[in-house]
């Protein structure tokens, strides 16, 4: 269900949660804003809605005087140098249901921005109110960070504020301060390429790999990731999950044999092989895809094992 | 009677080949014949090709037949013994000193991952991370959690479980093992050893008496849960030329404590994107391509870093043709193109200076980037309980079959 303005003030109120509302003409950057309620005596937003390169996406939320880094803030969550961009247009309206120039912290009480990550500038508690869209850019808000807590935490969300101006730094032995916020529910893999057709440039990485400590970084990433793989594939991508299900197994091998044969088989291969194209098609098959299903097949193999050995290594003898 | 290297390597006014430091003569190439017969091992030739395809019956793997495995010691005696129906165990490792895994790295392994599973043998892996807390200084705990992490990398090339045993030094050394260690030691002097590595008074004592440690995984008696019973069992030794020295002395020594030598396949050094002459380094992301390089590092590294030996300009270019002596990217194509056709037409189109550099790198970005990814996704797969099976001192009642 996509909120709206009123729904969200009631919601507000239902809360009991204290704040002023100021309506004006539609505006849509903070100096526009601040013309109208520049001195109500609250402190300016600005709010970034950005997404990384594995389409996770975040809005950062922060006194309007905050310098913001997109390069630090990259880093300091784990996406490398240049792993933040603004989203798209089209994100607002789809992930948020906000329009342009009203980003706000309030919109992720939408379904539809239940995987954004939301980082709050600390500075916002210093301050006696803070002044928000409320869904729409036609009106402002001013509330305090109590409020804004209280409003988060009804809908499922942990504020998390953060100084948004330090530049701690990231490397072998200092891992991205931030990393925790990067949304979950995606793989954690840092470097699985997207397989869409609209990704030329695949994954990325956490770091930009200029000296020696990030590669060290990169290195330990995968085994964490394979405790919190979820099931979810993200984006067409699917990830390796150390699995023993015959059933994904046999689909996974499945799968690749039928992508394979599905590009052998065209007008113009059939014209050059006509009848012959069956045994064609199948030497081919084999001749790729024998060391890539072995591969696969060892992997299976060794899950096995391993889960066995851990069973057996666990064992609890027969009480006589 | 082969030649046993004794003079300090660092006498020789040439090129330098030892386990720790690799040099070529003036900042040249590695003379890799100058090499053979100054360590005085063999040449692997084409007849070894084939009669590897015949005993296995499958293609031999790329590494052999583009020569990356280049020299052996009595590859022949394992052969020979294999077709009487006498099988042998595969031993290789590495020195865990960083996480940073490249391509030159994994070489070793993929081709003792294929040897594995061609001849269907088992294997033993040793992580010297006792070596690299001593040689690079790193703590106990350190160099035994590089072994872990490096262990994840080495067992997503892709080993059988079932066959597959591995071991960091710190956890193993003990027992049967412990027992070869001080038997071969009896059996090298003080002299001998400063001879084959080069120690100096300065050098401590764990490095003097750390030789044995990676020699004695080519005894059978070494791995009692595994081999008890089958002290006649042939070692054969995958590795980098430059470990040779190692097994030379273990060579000299087996026979004089009844042991089978083990017989040796030795493969050329990985270049560095900069060039042969250039030096692969950790502290050099740019020098090499790491396992972990994303599909738009690699493309970064090949186009910006590789060393090419296309001509400055097009015009020249089509006119001369490329380098291939120096050209990297045709050296790595080399490790890694499997189809032979396709090598060899890129190799005579970019010789004749009808193919661009462009287009070499980028089928070499290609074949270079589906490799890590494979890897990576194998590596994905490998959990902390998975070393701990892998490194279990259990027996492999399946390890022949």
């Amino acid at each position: 269900m996509v909120y709206s303005k009123d729904q969200l003030l009631a919601r507000l109120k239902e809360l009991q949660i204290d704040f002023s509302q100021y309506e004006h003409p539609v505006v849509l950057t903070v100096e526009a804003q601040a013309k109208y309620v520049g001195n109500v005596g609250g402190a300016l937003s600005k709010n970034l809605f950005l997404k990384d390169k594995k389409h996770r996406y975040y809005v950062v939320s922060a006194l309007a005087d905050t310098k913001v880094d997109m390069k630090v803030l990259s880093q300091r969550l784990g996406l490398g140098k240049g792993g933040l961009r603004m989203a798209p247009e089209e994100a607002l309206g789809e992930i948020l249901k906000v329009p342009l120039g009203c980003v706000t912290p309030f919109a992720l009480v939408n379904e539809s921005a239940s995987h954004v990550s939301l980082l709050l500038d600390k500075g916002f508690k210093t301050q006696e109110c803070c002044i928000f869209h409320p869904l729409s850019n036609d009106m402002s808000i001013s509330l305090n960070a109590f409020g804004l807590d209280k409003f988060l935490k009804s809908i499922g969300r942990d504020p998390t504020y953060i100084d948004l101006e330090a530049n701690p730094p990231v490397g072998k032995d200092q891992p991205p301060d931030l990393a925790s916020l990067v949304p979950s529910g995606s793989t954690v893999l840092p470097d699985l390429p997207e397989k869409t057709p609209s990704q030329d440039s695949s994954g990325n990485h956490p770091s930009a790999g200029n000296n020696s400590t990030a590669v060290t970084a990169k290195a330990d990433k995968p085994s964490n990731a394979v405790q919190n793989v979820k099931e979810k594939s993200v984006n067409g991508v699917r990830p390796l999950i150390p699995s023993t299900d015959a059933g994904k197994f046999v689909e996974e091998l499945l799968d690749r044999t039928s992508t394979l044969l599905l590009s052998e088989i065209s007008e113009d291969s059939i014209k050059r092989h006509g009848g012959q194209l069956g045994a064609e098609v199948a030497n081919n098959i084999k001749k790729c895809l024998r060391e890539d299903l072995k591969n696969l097949a060892t992997i299976f193999k060794n899950t096995a094992y391993t889960e066995g050995f851990y069973a057996g290594t666990h064992y609890q003898p027969k009480r006589l | 009677m082969e030649k046993v290297e004794d003079q300090n390597p660092q006498q020789e006014e040439d090129q330098v080949v030892n386990p720790w430091e690799v040099s070529a003569k003036d900042g040249g190439k590695i003379d890799y014949d100058k090499l053979i017969d100054k360590f005085g091992c063999q040449r692997l030739d084409q007849s070894f090709v084939d009669r590897v395809q015949r005993l296995t019956s499958r293609p031999p793997h790329v590494f052999l037949r583009r020569g990356v495995f280049f020299a052996h010691r009595d590859f022949n005696d394992i052969l020979d013994a294999y077709e009487r129906g006498q099988k042998f165990y595969l031993y290789t490792g590495r020195g865990p000193s960083s996480e940073a895994l490249h391509l030159g790295h994994l070489i070793p392994f993929m081709f003792t991952k294929y040897l594995q599973d061609a001849f269907k043998v088992p294997l033993v892996i040793q992580l010297t991370d006792d070596e690299k807390c001593m040689w690079k200084n790193l703590s106990v705990e350190e160099s035994q959690r590089l072994a872990r992490e490096n262990a994840k990398d080495i067992i997503a090339c892709g080993f059988d479980i079932s066959k597959t045993f591995i071991f960091s030094d710190f956890d193993y050394v003990g027992g049967a093992f412990y027992k070869n260690m001080v038997k071969v030691a009896k059996c090298v002097t003080y002299n001998k050893v400063v001879g084959i590595f080069g120690f100096t008074g300065e050098d401590h004592i764990g490095k003097l008496s750390f030789p044995p440690v990676q020699a004695v995984p080519s005894f059978p008696s070494s791995f009692p849960h595994l081999f008890s019973g089958k002290d006649d069992l042939r070692c054969l030794i995958p590795c980098a030329i430059d470990q040779d020295p190692y097994f030379r002395m273990t060579r000299d020594v087996a026979p004089r404590i009844g042991y089978h030598k083990p017989a040796l396949i030795e493969s050329l050094f990985f270049p560095a994107l900069q060039g042969e002459t250039g030096k692969m380094s950790a502290s050099d992301p740019n020098s090499a391509i790491y396992v972990t390089d994303s599909a738009k590092d690699i493309k970064y590294k090949v186009n910006k870093h590789a060393f090419t030996g296309g001509q400055e300009t097009i015009e020249k270019h089509r006119q001369y043709g490329a380098n291939l002596e120096v050209d990297i990217p045709i050296k790595y194509l080399n490790f890694f193109l499997e189809d032979d056709a396709e090598l060899e037409h890129i190799k005579k189109e970019y010789g004749a200076g009808r193919m661009l550099t462009g287009e070499v790198k980028k089928r070499l970005i290609e074949v270079l980037t589906e490799i890590v990814e494979r890897h990576r996704r194998a590596r994905a797969a490998v959990t902390d309980e998975m070393v701990d099976a892998f490194m279990a001192v259990r027996p492999l009642p399946n390890m022949f079959d």
